[in-house]
């Protein structure tokens, strides 16, 4: 089980918990505004978009390489972004804090 | 148009429907938002249906668009299993499949393709034959394969949804022969080169790609079907998946008198020739600024996109779609992402990148105009090829296929 914190762009805090699947598909379970995921989790269309700290950023791992190049189409995309629905729910993630980009 | 009591009918309940119905409500629209659909399931993802939910043993709840809470928090109404059987313009009307009426202020038709079925003697009495476009579809071909012994699949058509298809089929442990009756696979789509590279990743596969087949008739005898072909030859055949193509879902539109044209025909802000009722999605034919003419996609991007225009304009805030069209392929381990349109191209310009796993991207150009580019695992390509388009930049080709020259986006610029 891993408990996750999602902040959206207008402040908003919602906190889900998972056992598997993606990130992505949490957030839309919970309806979290910002998360489109129009491609279905492919790594395709990169509105998926959220920001983790450091420390956080050690618990999911860094971006992959396609991951990261499909960062780049988005501006805003910092060293501290992920394509959400690649990174997978599991208890080494538990209290992760994301912030929604869009 | 804020006003409390007024109501939005949206036909279609899919990517274009379900999107534009969040967007209204994100929008501010206080009044009814009420979505139809003749499919029984919540709306779903379908580029999955011939990916990965295929090989999945997954329900389609694991790939809804909304969840159902989603809904309710938006409070918007789903009508599914319902089916609208006429639009009645003057008196702002709908006639539903359950012969009731229904009003509407404003009416979105968001009615997509059907899988186009073709007229062949004997495919009315072929056994375990199908076509893919619902999730209904797909747990009818898993099934059936998962049923049947010698899981032959003949696949008819090789275009994007066929190949999928085979790949996943190819999976789940079926012997596939894909039918395309072109001289090759993507023909309509792609450059030769990019149908030589998926006729060979299938060859690689054990999936056999036979072109220039002209399916003409089926005849089954018991449990097996024999697909043939002009040229003489046959095949035997457990299962069928015919994907040949769609047909777009405009008789409603048309009997109601609305402009049609390869589509229903759409303004920049997706309203049709009536100024109560949009279209959105892959009903559409729009104009696309970029290319400069009118088009019909089907893609993902498309119906998210004019789902955001129309809802946007129904609240009064006119912005017109100009984008460029995006779309990708999942094939066995091979991710292709398509960005921009290629039709019109006269020159290609191939760069494949040196390394272990495949990777290359496919330039299509109009003289020195940059329209589109397939990449081939290859995201960078991708990413590149979409702001390179957008700006209208001009691409330095020798550097770009140039090895020698790093892969970055300044260094293509001339
Ligand atoms: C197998 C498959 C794979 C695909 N892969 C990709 C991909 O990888 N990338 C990509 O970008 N696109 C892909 N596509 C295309 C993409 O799914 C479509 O472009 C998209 O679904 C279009 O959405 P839409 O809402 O316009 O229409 P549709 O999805 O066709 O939905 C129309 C809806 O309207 C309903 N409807 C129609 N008439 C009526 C009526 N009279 N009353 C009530 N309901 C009605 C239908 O039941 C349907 O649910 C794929 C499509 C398929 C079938
Ligand atoms: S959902 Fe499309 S990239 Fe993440």
């Amino acid at each position: 089980m891993a408990k996750i914190t999602f902040i959206t762009k207008d402040n908003q805090s919602i906190v889900v918990e998972g056992t598997s699947g993606s990130v992505m598909e949490l957030a839309k379970q919970a309806n979290v505004k910002g998360i489109d995921g129009d491609c279905g989790g492919v790594c395709s269309c990169a509105t998926c978009h959220i920001y983790l700290n450091e420390a956080d950023l050690l618990k999911t791992g860094p971006a992959s390489e396609i991951e990261k190049d499909m960062l780049e189409l988005d501006d805003d995309a910092n060293e501290f972004s992920r394509l959400c629905c690649q990174i997978e729910v599991s208890e080494a993630i538990d209290g992760v804090v994301f912030q929604v980009v869009r | 148009m804020k006003e409390n009591n007024n109501v939005c009918v949206i036909i279609g309940a899919s990517h274009a429907g379900v999107n534009f119905a969040f967007a209204l409500r994100q929008q501010g629209w206080l009044g009814e938002i009420r979505l139809i659909d003749g499919d029984f399931h919540l709306p779903y993802h379908r580029p999955p249906l011939s990916k990965a939910y295929l090989t999945s043993k997954d329900g389609i709840d694991k790939n809804l668009l909304k969840s159902e809470e989603s809904y309710q928090k938006g409070n918007i109404t789903l009508q599914l299993g319902l089916s609208v059987l006429s639009i009645n313009r003057i008196d702002k009307t709908l006639t539903l499949s359950d012969a009731t009426q229904q009003s509407y202020d404003k009416l979105v038709i968001a009615t997509g393709a059907r899988a186009f079925i073709p007229e062949l003697s004997g495919l009315e009495n072929a056994s375990n034959l199908f076509s893919l476009r619902t999730a209904a579809d797909v747990t009818a071909i898993r099934d059936a394969v998962n049923n049947c012994l010698n899981k032959r699949v003949v696949v008819l058509g090789g275009g994007y949804i066929g190949l999928e298809t085979a790949a996943s089929l190819h999976k789940m442990g079926a012997k596939v022969t894909i039918l395309e009756r072109e001289e090759r696979v993507l023909s309509r789509v792609t450059a030769p080169q990019m149908s030589d590279f998926f006729q060979e990743l299938h060859a690689k596969n054990n999936v056999s790609i036979l072109t220039n087949k002209n399916v003409t008739h089926i005849e089954a005898k018991g449990s097996e079907n024999f697909v043939f072909c002009s040229d003489g030859s046959s095949f035997i055949a457990d299962c069928i998946v015919v994907g040949v193509g769609i047909r777009v879902n405009i008789e409603l539109a048309q009997d109601a008198g609305l402009e049609i044209d390869n589509g229903i025909k759409v303004d920049a802000y997706n309203c049709t020739s009536d100024p109560s009722i949009y279209a959105i999605g892959d009903c559409t034919f729009h104009y696309n600024p970029h290319y400069d003419r009118f088009i019909r996609l089907e893609s993902v991007q498309n119906a998210v996109d004019q789902a955001k225009i129309a809802a946007a304009s129904i609240v009064g805030q006119n912005n017109r779609y100009d984008t460029i069209p995006w779309f990708w392929s999942d094939q066995y381990d091979i991710k292709l992402q398509i960005v921009g349109l290629s039709t019109g191209y006269n020159n290609v310009v191939i760069r494949t990148e040196i390394g272990e796993i495949i990777k290359f991207s496919v330039w299509y150009f109009k003289d020195n105009e940059l329209l589109a580019v397939d990449a081939v695992n290859n995201a960078k390509a991708y990413v590149y090829g979409t702001k390179a388009i957008k700006e209208r930049k001009l691409i330095d080709k020798l550097k770009l296929s140039d090895l020698n020259t790093e892969f970055k986006l300044e260094n293509l610029f001339l």
